[in-house]
């Protein structure tokens, strides 16, 4: 089975980001695998160790992005792909999905293809659907558990606001992942040894056979949101009820309830 | 005229407040573009929501009404919907920013050769066009973007647009699509469904009590005997804090939130989780009990109107962000504060 598996660089979590000039800095921040992909890749792992196949890492990015595919390499994946183009920069998420789209038709034979849940970058959440419907793949989301692959079709567990379903899909199919399937590995120490050594093409959107995917998003500029202005006020008392009546009494007082 | 076409996310019958709340932002749109508001439901057997969608305002209703749509499947749902968007041909397609809309809206977008502009905060006419306003990088920055296609395609963060008000006599006409698909078609097929116990939902609520994992550090706490394990003895603590958070939320017919740790440390389920890679909520009292308030937990409730902290550590982070703050002991605090509230509010 093959396995293609979209991961994206992102600054940390705990960067402290700011605008700046207009643009978005995140200072010295470390630049890291987007975290919900870790989870992908944790579940493509799994599944062709259990299933048998390879598990190969794409990506859409300049060349920082290569730190998030050494990253997936060095969790254990067999290859890895940088669609690095400078005409495919500041593409929107449906042309993103568009190419992630033909990167996955240019591996080739894939039977499913693993998304994280949502980029901690611009908190879009919807390339896996698009990706899914612009290679006419089911999308099977937010997966926290595979029961079977057999037989070109997957028996898993997808999380619903309302609970989880349990459900059949035909493959190939597009899947995200959310966190209840596995806590992602470690990179080893000869997964990082085997990642630093490895050479990760380029391909181009002529090497893809496509041209630049149209935005459809346009931006028109980014701000810091607006400072919240808040006084911090301690409540105290000698006893939890004294306390516990100050506070209620206050917090009546904002008219929230 | 520019119409405007809302997707009511129901399931089995009923809709979340997101939903109307959709169709209020709607109203203020079709206002301002001078263009009707329709609603689209699909489903099975869910044509007395169409009734509920003209009581909050929709003058026109699409179902995609069938016995394929009982249980939810994203291709069955994504050609209901674009079914809907051919037979009104709207300017605008607005969604509860819920996962079913989020994926439904990315599929549409693609169907449409459109663009999608998620989980919306503000939104803006300018010449015809809507400019809408969404915070990334967990609302650290505010973008303002706009989609350049036909239909622009937008999904709406929950308690963003106001509280809708439903009004009883109003009424609208429904129209039923065919030509969805075909059982034998989909390519899934749903086994089973486990529901999670019910209570009010995170991000429509109005006030949602947190726990992290200060709730099972109670060294005074008297462990039942059999339970030795120390894992055990840690959750059984977590679970007898939890409870506290429980009994202060019925109260207040509020939501349970939690911090990452104590998701992670098996306390309770990840759907109850606040922060970056959990639900991004704006209640309008937001209370956060043993929680340290790292950014990526401030990050998901950062919006709230009210924030009170109960923390044992005067110096945790999150008291800087807080209206209120107690230092202390969740354990002696939450129980004082739960009899307090329901002498004053009378319960
Ligand atoms: C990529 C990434 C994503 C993340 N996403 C999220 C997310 O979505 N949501 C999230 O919450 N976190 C997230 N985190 C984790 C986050 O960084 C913190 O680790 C987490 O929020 C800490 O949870 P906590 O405050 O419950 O625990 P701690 O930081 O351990 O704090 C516990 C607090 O409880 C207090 N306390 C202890 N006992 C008591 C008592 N008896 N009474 C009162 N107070 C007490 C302590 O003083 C302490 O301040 C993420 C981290 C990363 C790296
Ligand atoms: N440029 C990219 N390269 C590879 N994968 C991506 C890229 N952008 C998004 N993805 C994948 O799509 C998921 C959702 O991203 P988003 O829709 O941007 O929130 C991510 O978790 C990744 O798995």
């Amino acid at each position: 089975m093959k396995i293609v598996v979209c991961v994206k660089q992102v600054p940390d979590s705990a960067a402290a980001i700011v605008v700046e000039d207009g643009k978005v800095n995140w200072g010295d921040a470390p630049i890291v695998i987007n975290p919900w992909d870790e989870y992908a890749v944790e579940a493509a792992l799994q599944l062709t160790e259990k299933y048998g196949g390879d598990v190969v890492a794409l990506s859409m990015g300049g060349d920082k992005a290569k730190e998030a595919l050494k990253h997936a390499l060095a969790m254990g994946c067999s290859e890895a792909i940088l669609i690095n183009d400078p005409e495919l920069a500041e593409m929107d998420a449906s042309g993103a999905a568009k190419v992630l789209a033909a990167g996955i038709q240019k591996v080739g034979d894939v039977e499913m293809a693993i998304f994280g849940k949502q980029a901690i970058d611009n908190d879009t959440g919807v390339t896996p659907a698009m990706t899914a419907r612009v290679l006419g793949w089911p999308m099977i989301s937010l997966i926290s558990a595979v029961e079977n692959i057999a037989d070109g079709s997957i028996k898993a567990k997808r999380f619903m606001e309302e609970g989880n379903q349990i459900f059949e899909s035909k493959l190939p199919a597009v899947a995200s992942i959310v966190k209840d399937y596995s806590d992602p590995r470690y990179p080893s120490f000869m997964g990082i040894r085997k990642a630093s050594r490895a050479e990760i093409p380029n391909l181009t959107a002529g090497d893809l056979g496509i041209s630049k995917p149209e935005n459809k998003v346009k931006w028109f500029g980014v701000d810091n949101p607006p400072v919240r202005d808040i006084t911090n006020e301690k409540i105290e008392g000698e006893t939890p009820e004294e306390i516990a009546a100050n506070l209620v009494s206050k917090i009546m007082e904002e008219k929230v309830l | 005229m520019a119409k405007i076409l809302v997707f009511i996310d129901q399931y089995k019958g009923e809709a979340g407040m997101a939903s109307w709340e959709a169709l209020l932002a709607g109203k203020m749109l079709a206002d301002k573009l001078g263009g009707g508001l329709s609603a689209v439901i699909v489903g099975s057997g869910v044509e007395a929501l169409a009734n509920t969608a003209f009581h909050y305002g929709a003058e026109e209703v699409f179902l995609a009404d069938d016995v394929s749509l009982a249980d939810y499947r994203a291709e069955a749902y994504a050609l209901g919907l674009a079914k809907a968007t051919e037979a009104a041909d709207p300017e605008v397609v607005l969604f509860p920013t819920t996962t079913r809309g989020r994926e439904l809206a990315a599929m549409l977008a693609i169907d449409t050769d459109s663009g999608v502009l998620v989980d919306a905060t503000e939104m803006d006419v300018e010449d015809g066009a809507v400019v809408a306003t969404r915070p990334i990088y967990a609302g650290k920055v505010i973008a303002k973007v706009k989609c350049e296609a036909k239909p622009q395609i937008i999904t709406l963060r929950a308690r963003a647009f106001g509280k809708p008000e439903a009004d009883e006599s109003l009424s609208g006409n429904i129209t039923k699509l065919d030509g969805l698909m075909a059982e034998a078609d989909i390519a899934t097929k749903v086994l089973d469904t486990e529901m999670v116990e019910g209570g009010v939902s995170l991000t429509d609520a109005n006030v949602i009590v947190s726990g992290g994992r200060g709730v099972s550090n109670n060294a005074g706490l008297e462990v039942p005997g059999d339970i030795t394990d120390e894992k055990e003895i840690e959750i059984w603590k977590a679970t007898q804090g939890f409870g506290l958070i429980q009994e202060l939320a019925d109260v207040l017919d509020a939501a349970v939130g939690a911090s990452r740790a104590a998701v992670d440390a098996n306390y309770i389920s990840y759907a109850h989780q606040v922060g970056q890679t959990g639900k991004t909520v704006a209640p309008d009292l937001y209370i956060a009990c043993g929680i340290s308030g790292a950014i990526q937990h401030m990050a998901g409730m950062r919006s709230s109107k009210v924030l009170v902290a109960i923390n044992k550590d005067g110096d945790a982070p999150v008291f800087k962000e807080a209206r209120y703050g107690v230092v202390g002991d969740l354990f002696d605090v939450l129980p004082a504060i739960t009899a307090e509230f329901k002498k004053q509010l009378g319960k």
